[in-house]
C-alpha cells in the first residue's frame, strides 16, 4: 500500500531537484523553473499529509491553492524581470548579474 | 526709602538706550547720541537721589530673586540669585559711573563728530555703563561674574572701536586675553567659594567667612578672587594691557581709567573685603601688588612720549595706589582715591582727548604752547594735573594724604615711604607732560583752536569735581555736615577724618619737589634731558620699554605656550590619534577582508543558504 | 493504484530531472510542463481533483506558456547551449544528494499519526469553496489583489522604456 511516507519522499525528491536547479543553473529561466519544482513539491506535501491525515478537512487543498496563486504572480513579476534585465543587459546569464557587491 | 526700592532702574536705562539705539536710531546719528546721553543722565539723576537717601538713612537695601535653584531635599547644589544691592558703597560708586558717563558721553558728541560708526559708538558706551552698573548693584559674586565678562566684552568692542586699525584690533585681543587669564582665576575662585559656602551672596559671604577656620583654603581662594582684579585693575603682572588700550578712542580711555572697567577690580576687592580681610596674607599680597604697580608704573610713565601712554601708566599707578590701600586694610582710602581719581583721571583723559583732537597727534614733543590756544582744556588740564599730584587743597591731596596715613598707621613702613617716592615720580611726569606740551614754543606746526562747548562743558564740570570732592572726606566737612566720606564707606568700623599735618606736609613736598625738578628740566632747561638720557641710557631704554614685559610674554608665548602647545599637538596627533587611527585602521582593514565574502554571486548565496539548511537539519535530527 | 502511483512518480522525477539537465532551454520548458501533468496525476491520486485542474490550469496553462514566452523573448546564441551549468555543478548536486539523503532519513524516521476517520467520496469542490470564501475569505481577497498587483508591476517592470 502506498502511504504518507512515499508521497514524502517524492516530494522531497523534487524539492532537491528544484533546489539543484536554482543552485546550478546559469539561465535565468531555468532558475525559475526550479523554483517552480520547489513550490510543487511542497504542495505535494500539503496534499498529501492533508489526505493521510486530516482526509475530511481540506485545508491543505486550500493551502495548495495559494501557493499555487503566489507561484503564479511570482512568475509573471519574474518574467518581466527577466525580460527587463536582458532588455538591459542583453543577457539572463545569472552569474554574470554581481555587480550588487562590495 | 521708596526712591531705592527702584535702584534697580540705574543699570537699566542705559541697557534700554542700548537697545534703543541698536533697534531703532542706528540710522540717525545725532538722535542716537541725543538717546544715550539722555538715558545715562537718567541714570545719573537716580543715582544721586539714591546717593543722598543714603547719606540721610545709610542702610542696606538687598533685593534677590532666586533665578535657578538646584538643590536636593538635604543641600543646596546650586543656588544663583539675581538681585541687586544698595548700600553706600555701591551708591558713591554708581554716582562715579554714572556721572563719569554722562560726561563723556557728552564730550563724545563733539569729540567723535564725522566718525562712521558714530551710533556704534554710542551704543557700546551705553552698553558698557549698563555692565558697569549691573557689577556695582549685583548682590553675589555669580552676578558680579556676569557682568564682569560684559564689562569685558565691552572694552573690547570699545579698544577695538577702529577695528580697521591693525593696532586697535591687536590692542583689543591683547585687553581680551589679559583679562581672560586672570577672570580665570576668578572663575575658580567663586566656584570655590560656593563649594566652602554654599553661597554666592556678598552679604552671607561676609557673616559665614569670619567663623570659618580653614586658613589654607580662604587664602587659596583669596588670592583666586584677587586674580580677577588684578586683570581689571591692570596691576603687575596683567598690567600689559591698559597702556594698549590708548588705540581705543579718547573718550573711551576716560571710561575705562576712571570709571568703569578698572575701576571694577578695585570696587570688587572692596566688596568681597570681607574674604581677603579675613586673611592677613592675602591682605599683604595685595598691598605689595598694588605698592610695586604704583611704583613700577610711575617709573615707566617717566619717559613716555604719548600723551595718553603717560596717563596710562600714571592710572595704572594710582590703582596702584588703591590697591595698597585696600590691602593695608583701609577700605575707605582706597574707595575714596578711587573717587577722587575718578574725576581728575577722566577731566585728563577728556582734556588730552581735547588736545588731541585740535593737533591730530598724540606726541607731546610735536604739541607746545597750547595754553595760549586753547585755554579752557589747557587749565583744566592743569588743574586735574595739580590734583592728581595731590597738592593741597585739591582732591588728590585729600585722598593721597589719607592713603599714605593708612599705610604708615598699619605700620607699612616700606609702602609709606615707596608711596612718597611715587607721589614725586607722579608730579614729575605730570608736569614734564604740562611744560612741554601746553607751555613753551610750539614744537611743530599745528593749528590747535578750543574745542566746541559738548567737549568743553565736561572739563569744566569735572575740574571742579576735582577741586571739591576731596573735601567730603575732611574734618571741617564732618563738623560742618555730621558725615563724611569716611563714615559712609567703611569696613566694620566708620572713621572720622581727621588731618595728619607731617605726612601731608612730607608728601605736599615731595610732590612740589617732583613738579620744581620738571620745571627746571623742560621749562628753564636748567638741566638737559637728553644729557640724563645718555648718561642714564641703560635705565632709559629699560623705562622706554616698559622692563621689556612685553618682550618677556611675548618669549614666553612664543617658546613656553607654543611648545607645550607642540606637546600637547604630539600627544593629541600622535599618541591619542594613532590610537583611535589604528583601531579604525585595523576595522577597515577586517572589512576590506571581510566584504569578499559578499560576491554579489546570486546562485552562490542560494548554494550557502541551502548547505547552510542541510546542517541545521543534520544538527536537528541527529 | 500502486502502479499509478509509481507511473507517476517515476515521471515525475524523470521530467523534472531531465529539465535540470538539459542543456537545451527548449528542452527544458516542455520537460517541465510534463512534470506538472505527472504532478496533477498525483494530486488526482490524493483525491484533489479539483485542484488537479488547478495545477493543469495555472501551471500547464499560465505559467508554462509565459516560461515560453520567456524564452523566446530572450534568446541568444544557439538553443543547444542555451542552459548550461554554472561552477556550481559539483557541489549544487553534492548538497542536493546529501540534502535529499537527510530529508529521507528524517521522514522514514518520523512516525506519523494514523488518519483521523477517513472519508472517501466526499465532494472536495464544495468543502473546498466553502473554507475559501468564509475562514480564508481575507487571505482569499488578499491573493487576488496581490495577482493585481503583480500584473501591474510586470506591466510597468516589462515595458519598454525610452
Amino acid at each position: 500500500m502506498i502511504g504518507l511516507t512515499h508521497y514524502l519522499i517524492v516530494a522531497a525528491a523534487l524539492f532537491c531537484i528544484g533546489a539543484y536547479g536554482v543552485v546550478v543553473k546559469k539561465n535565468a529561466i531555468a532558475v525559475m523553473m526550479g523554483l517552480e519544482f520547489m513550490l510543487n513539491a511542497i504542495n505535494i506535501n500539503l496534499v498529501a499529509f492533508n489526505h493521510f491525515l486530516h482526509p475530511n478537512l481540506v485545508l491543505g487543498q486550500v493551502f495548495a491553492m495559494f501557493i499555487v496563486g503566489i507561484a503564479a504572480a511570482e512568475v509573471a513579476l519574474g518574467l518581466a524581470i527577466i525580460l527587463s534585465l536582458y532588455r538591459q543587459r542583453h543577457s539572463i546569464a545569472v552569474d554574470e548579474m554581481d555587480i550588487l557587491k562590495w | 526709602m521708596v526712591i531705592e526700592q527702584f535702584g534697580w532702574l540705574i543699570p537699566v536705562f542705559p541697557l534700554v538706550a542700548f537697545l534703543l539705539i541698536v533697534g531703532v536710531t542706528y540710522r540717525f546719528k545725532l538722535l542716537s547720541a541725543i538717546v544715550a546721553t539722555f538715558f545715562a543722565g537718567l541714570s545719573l539723576a537716580l543715582s544721586v537721589l539714591i546717593m543722598v537717601q543714603k547719606v540721610i538713612n545709610p542702610v542696606t537695601t538687598e533685593k534677590f530673586i532666586n533665578w535657578l535653584s538646584i538643590s536636593t531635599p538635604t543641600q543646596t547644589l546650586l543656588n544663583i540669585q539675581l538681585g541687586y544691592l544698595m548700600d553706600p558703597l555701591a551708591a558713591v560708586m554708581s554716582f562715579i559711573v554714572t556721572l563719569v558717563a554722562t560726561l563723556v558721553l557728552l564730550y563724545s558728541i563733539g569729540y567723535m563728530k564725522g566718525d562712521e560708526g558714530f551710533s556704534r559708538y554710542f551704543a557700546y558706551i551705553s552698553l558698557f555703563t549698563f555692565s558697569m552698573l549691573g557689577l556695582v548693584i549685583s548682590n553675589n559674586y555669580f552676578q558680579t561674574f556676569f557682568f564682569w565678562e560684559l564689562v569685558g566684552l565691552c572694552s573690547y568692542l570699545l579698544i577695538g572701536f577702529w577695528f580697521f586699525k591693525p593696532e586697535a584690533a591687536d590692542a583689543s585681543k591683547k585687553a581680551f586675553i589679559t583679562n581672560r587669564w586672570a577672570d580665570f582665576g576668578f572663575l575658580v575662585g567663586i566656584i570655590g567659594l560656593f563649594t566652602v559656602f554654599g553661597t554666592f551672596n556678598f552679604g552671607q559671604l561676609a557673616t559665614q567667612i569670619p567663623q570659618y577656620q580653614n586658613a589654607l583654603i580662604l587664602l587659596g581662594l583669596g588670592l583666586l578672587v584677587f586674580l580677577g582684579p588684578v586683570g581689571k585693575s591692570a596691576q603687575f603682572p596683567f598690567h600689559v594691557w591698559l597702556p594698549d588700550a590708548m588705540e581705543g578712542p579718547t573718550p573711551i580711555s576716560a571710561l575705562i581709567h576712571a570709571a568703569t572697567m578698572v575701576a571694577a577690580g578695585i570696587y570688587l576687592v572692596a566688596r568681597g573685603y570681607a574674604l581677603f580681610y579675613s586673611v592677613e596674607n592675602v591682605m599683604q599680597v595685595i598691598a605689595y601688588v598694588g605698592g610695586f604697580t604704583a611704583l613700577f608704573a610711575a617709573t615707566i610713565a617717566l619717559v613716555q612720549k604719548d600723551i595718553k601712554r603717560i596717563l596710562a601708566f600714571s592710572t595704572l599707578s594710582q590703582l596702584g595706589y588703591m590697591m595698597m590701600a585696600l590691602g593695608v586694610g583701609s577700605m575707605t582710602s582706597g574707595m575714596f582715591h578711587l573717587t577722587t581719581h575718578a574725576f581728575f583721571k577722566a577731566l585728563l583723559f577728556l582734556g588730552a582727548g581735547s588736545i588731541i583732537h585740535a593737533v591730530h597727534n598724540q606726541d607731546i614733543f610735536k604739541m607746545g604752547g597750547l595754553a595760549k590756544k586753547m585755554p579752557i582744556s589747557s587749565w583744566t588740564f592743569v588743574i586735574g594735573s595739580l590734583a592728581l599730584c595731590g597738592i593741597f587743597p585739591l582732591a588728590g591731596f585729600w585722598s593721597k594724604d589719607e592713603i599714605l596715613t593708612v599705610t604708615l598707621q598699619h605700620h607699612f613702613v616700606g609702602l609709606f615711604v615707596l608711596g612718597t617716592l611715587v607721589a614725586f615720580l607722579t608730579a614729575f611726569y605730570m608736569f614734564r607732560l604740562i611744560f612741554i606740551a601746553l607751555f613753551g614754543q610750539k614744537r611743530s606746526d599745528h593749528h590747535a583752536h578750543e574745542s566746541p562747548w559738548t567737549m568743553t562743558l565736561p572739563l569744566i564740570i569735572l575740574a571742579v569735581f576735582s577741586i571739591f570732592a576731596g573735601l567730603v572726606n575732611t574734618p571741617w566737612f564732618y563738623q560742618w555736615t555730621g558725615f563724611s566720606f569716611s563714615t559712609l564707606v567703611y569696613f566694620h568700623e566708620p572713621e572720622i577724618p581727621v588731618i595728619h599735618w607731617s605726612i601731608a606736609g612730607l608728601s605736599t613736598v615731595a610732590a612740589l619737589l617732583g613738579i620744581f625738578t620738571a620745571w627746571m628740566i623742560y621749562a628753564r632747561r636748567l638741566i638737559s634731558a637728553d644729557m640724563l638720557a645718555t648718561k642714564m641710557s641703560f635705565l632709559h631704554r629699560v623705562l622706554s620699554n616698559k622692563y621689556y614685559i612685553d618682550e618677556l610674554y611675548a618669549w614666553l608665548f612664543k617658546y613656553v605656550m607654543l611648545g607645550l602647545g607642540k606637546v600637547l599637538d604630539f600627544v593629541d596627533h600622535v599618541v591619542i590619534d594613532g590610537l583611535f587611527d589604528g583601531t579604525a585602521g585595523a576595522i577597515r582593514a577586517t572589512g576590506v577582508r571581510l566584504r569578499l565574502f559578499q560576491t554579489g554571486r546570486l546562485q552562490q548565496y542560494a548554494l550557502l543558504i541551502f548547505v547552510a539548511v542541510a546542517i541545521l537539519v543534520l544538527w536537528g535530527v541527529r | 493504484m500502486i502502479i499509478i502511483f509509481y507511473l507517476f512518480s517515476f515521471l515525475l522525477l524523470a521530467f523534472a530531472l531531465g529539465t535540470v539537465l538539459s542543456k537545451n532551454l527548449v528542452h527544458s520548458a516542455l520537460l517541465m510542463i510534463g512534470s506538472f501533468f505527472a504532478v496533477a496525476g498525483l494530486y488526482i491520486l490524493l483525491q484533489a481533483e479539483f485542484l488537479a485542474m488547478v495545477q493543469i490550469l495555472v501551471y500547464v496553462g499560465a505559467i508554462a506558456v509565459l516560461v515560453v514566452f520567456g524564452v523566446m523573448l530572450t534568446r541568444k546564441g544557439s538553443v543547444k547551449d542555451s542552459n548550461l551549468p554554472n561552477r556550481y555543478k559539483k557541489v549544487g548536486a553534492l548538497s542536493a544528494v546529501i540534502f535529499f539523503a537527510l530529508l529521507v532519513r528524517s521522514i522514514i524516521n518520523t512516525s506519523f499519526p494514523a488518519p483521523s476517520s477517513p472519508v472517501v467520496g466526499a465532494n472536495t469542490i464544495i468543502q473546498i469553496a466553502q473554507t475559501l470564501l468564509t475562514q480564508y475569505a481575507v487571505a482569499f481577497e488578499a491573493l487576488g489583489v496581490l495577482l493585481l498587483v503583480a500584473i501591474i508591476g510586470a506591466i510597468i517592470i516589462g515595458k519598454e522604456t525610452k
